[in-house]
């Protein structure tokens, strides 16, 4: 009787999550296994398909074009994404500090850029960079040298750096002013009555409260810097010999696959980029954590 | 940085997008073998064109859908769904995608004549002398016609042709006092001359094109590729390359080229404001110039290519035609349309209208379409030197088998030398290197 309607509850719960099972089997799993299925194998315009076992993977463990974007973007999240994350820190302080005038337009007026879709705010963000025609140009005029070069060697990632934290500080921001906002009332009033400033406030209880937040925003941006594709893709058009392209590892896979029909070194590189990426964010989810039990 | 969804969708999107692409590979390849679909003769096409059907016909021409309506009204019993796939690479892309897949590309394809190639060698292409249209072949100039013939078989009638010639802005020319150059030595010289009048004058932009580049060296006399089968010779330092990077490398060295890309909002402005003083490219452009450079009306001429030792030669820039895919269901139909669509006086009438410049020898030798005024080259017969440049054109040029692919990584090659201001040359090794390295991936043999 007992293992029947046990059997019987199951089978129930099973019917519940299916639609879910169904969709995820079908638009993660699926992909994913797909993926690490051809990179086992090796198409050719001439003499069709074979199975090279892990040649691909050893082919890209020595493929310079492959480190120089990987290590571009480990570049680039090394200075981009702390900036931006102080910036927003900074932001969703200022707002929740309650000594802001007009606070509610300010939130929206951060958070706006995110609300752009990222072709057009880089299309957008491309002109005011040309520095014959664009905003970048009368700024130049004004200075009366070329200080500004956005689409040479040496300032691209910065130029590119510039557009993703004007479209994600916003967003970040409200990660952190939703983790303020649940702080409660007394402790505030607690540090009050012990005399706190409004520093020793943000150390002792405003920072503590957002230490979650700021995980989550970390490998959020982390996965993103690895995914960079859509800002230095639109920007190639403008600076077509500075953007490689290789110059991501997403760009990188697109062009191989695009290109050059190079499906399988394609997925390749999506699967290693995939398990760099979950190993990175999953270590600084460890350290998050292990810092919060403490 | 974007959240975590929407960097799990890229990563999906691009799995899935690469999963669905290969997917009916496997199932369907042998279908795509073979090649030259259904035997037929000519006698097939009128009969095809007379019981009718359906057809896809894929292009962005401007012409296309004029074109198609037209035909329709002749042929009533025949149905043509036009689709504009994107332009050029973006339409290279999707029907890849589709030969792969096995099914989805239409009946009849625009395919620019760098391309064909890389389609022909996966018999992806009608072999079209099945039904006779290889008589065609006096209807068209020497080097398009040896463009859609590709390996012995003919995938294609050409539509429209591109044999380079010198567009100058003689506003700026005349203000300088710098003459019309003939030789590429005065070529470089003008050069020099505008920069030291006017730091903001160029005499041309060029970051780094493939296809300018070939057609350069196509010029020179270079011809760094050949194809015998599935043997690919490659050579980016023969005579003719080393003729072209010595006019060239001079340009660079020097700063005299705008860095202004190509094709960019800033290019056009460049073509309108005189700061872009000549362009060395394809006789397709007198349309571009008139849809898209108004500001520049008046100023314009055209002279012939300067040459390297005063004997005239010119190359083809660009221009392409159409094919029949041996993915059609009804390859006689597709093969009728596309006879009509490319030979036909009454298409091509359409086509002249929208500004494109012919391929067949009727209209290049037609005294009213050679003598023709054009208002925007200041009442100059353009036509009369384009006309020459197409009968300029020497023979024996043949693109890669990829030269799709070859052209996507030009920028991260010979690019290079353009952004360093670095001998042409090593730009062009590196090229080759890696051109040779796919090469060999793809299972063809490589000699260097």
């Amino acid at each position: 009787m007992t293992t029947l309607s046990r059997s019987r509850s199951e089978w129930k719960g099973l019917a519940f999550t299916a639609p879910f099972l169904i969709v995820f089997l079908l638009v993660f799993v699926a992909p994913v296994v797909y993926s690490v299925y051809l990179s086992l194998f090796r198409e050719q315009m001439v003499g069709g398909n074979a199975f090279v076992g892990l040649e691909n993977y050893a082919e890209l463990v020595v493929d310079a074009q492959f480190w120089e974007g990987f290590l571009r973007v480990l570049l680039f999240l090394v200075i981009q994404v702390p900036v931006m994350l102080v910036l927003a820190l900074v932001a969703a302080l200022a707002i929740d500090s309650a000594r802001l005038h007009a606070s509610g337009f300010f939130r929206i007026a951060i958070f706006l850029p995110y609300a752009v879709p990222a072709v057009v705010a880089v299309l957008m963000w491309g002109f005011i960079y040309g520095d014959q025609f664009g905003l970048v140009a009368n700024l130049n005029d004004w200075l009366g040298a070329s200080v500004f070069a956005p689409f040479s060697r040496d300032w691209i990632l910065v130029s590119i750096g510039n557009i993703v934290t004007w479209e994600f500080v916003g967003y970040n921001m409200l990660i952190f002013y939703s983790a303020l906002k649940v702080v409660p009332g007394d402790l505030y009033e607690a540090a009050e009555l012990d005399g706190a400033g409004a520093f020793r406030v943000i150390r002792a209880i405003k920072l503590q409260a957002l230490r979650g937040a700021i995980v989550i925003a970390t490998i959020f941006s982390i996965i993103g810097s690895f995914q960079l594709f859509n800002e230095p893709n639109i920007l190639r058009t403008l600076a077509p010999n500075i953007i490689t392209t290789f110059f991501t590892p997403n760009m990188y896979a697109y062009n191989l696959s695009f290109s050059g029909q190079q499906y399988n070194a394609s997925a390749t590189v999506a699967i290693v980029m995939g398990v760099i990426t979950a190993v990175i964010a999953y270590v600084v989810q460890l350290r998050g954590s292990r810092k919060e039990e403490r | 940085m974007s959240s975590s969804r929407s960097a799990l969708r890229r990563t999906l999107t691009i799995a899935a997008t690469a999963a669905l692409a290969i997917g009916g590979l496997a199932a369907c390849s042998p279908s795509a073998a073979g090649g030259g679909g259904a035997a037929g003769d000519p006698a097939d096409l009128d009969a095809a064109l007379e019981k009718g059907g359906e057809l896809t016909y894929w292009s962005w021409t401007p012409s296309a859908e004029a074109q198609v309506a037209a035909f329709e009204e002749a042929y009533p019993n025949v149905d043509v769904e036009l689709v504009n796939a994107g332009t050029n690479t973006e339409e290279y892309t999707k029907l890849q995608n589709a030969i792969k897949a096995g099914s989805g590309a239409p009946d009849v394809v625009q395919i620019e004549y760098y391309a064909l190639p890389q389609f022909a060698m996966s018999d992806s292409l009608v072999d079209l002398s099945q039904y006779g249209l290889d008589e065609l072949e006096d209807d068209y100039s020497a080097s398009t016609w040896g463009a859609v013939n590709v390996d012995g078989k003919l995938v294609g009638l050409p539509q429209d042709s591109g044999p380079m010639a010198l567009f100058y802005n003689q506003t700026v020319f005349d203000q300088f006092g710098i003459a019309v150059p003939e030789t590429w030595d005065q070529y470089v010289e003008a050069a020099r001359q505008l920069q030291a009048a006017d730091p903001t004058k160029f005499i041309t932009a060029d970051t780094g094109d493939a296809g300018f580049t070939t057609s350069m060296i196509w010029q020179a006399g270079g011809r760094p590729f050949s194809i015998d089968g599935t043997d690919v010779a490659i050579d980016l330092a023969d005579e003719g390359v080393q003729k072209w990077t010595g006019v060239w490398d001079q340009l660079i060295s020097e700063g005299l080229l705008s860095d202004t890309p190509g094709w960019s909002d800033e290019w056009y402005q460049g073509l309108g404001d005189g700061s872009i003083a000549t362009l060395v490219i394809g006789a397709w452009m007198p349309g571009v110039l008139e849809s898209s450079v108004p500001d520049g009306a008046g100023h314009w001429r055209v002279a012939p290519m300067p040459t390297y030792d005063g004997t005239p030669v010119a190359a083809e820039n660009g221009g392409g035609g159409q094919s029949v895919t041996s993915q059609s269901k009804n390859p006689a139909l597709a093969a009728a349309f596309l006879r009509w669509l490319n030979n036909d006086p009454a298409s091509i009438d359409v086509f002249l209208e929208s500004g494109g410049f012919p391929a067949t020898t009727a209209e290049l030798d037609d005294p009213e379409f050679v003598g023709a005024e054009s208002e925007y080259f200041g009442g100059q017969k353009i036509n009369e030197v384009l006309t020459q440049a197409s009968k300029d054109v020497s023979t024996g040029w043949s693109y890669l088998p990829y030269q799709v692919y070859a052209n996507s990584i030009f920028g991260d090659t010979v690019g290079q030398a353009y952004a360093n201001r670095t001998p042409l040359a090593d730009g062009l090794a590196d090229w080759q290197a890696q051109l040779v390295e796919y090469g060999d991936e793809q299972g063809f043999t490589v000699s260097e």
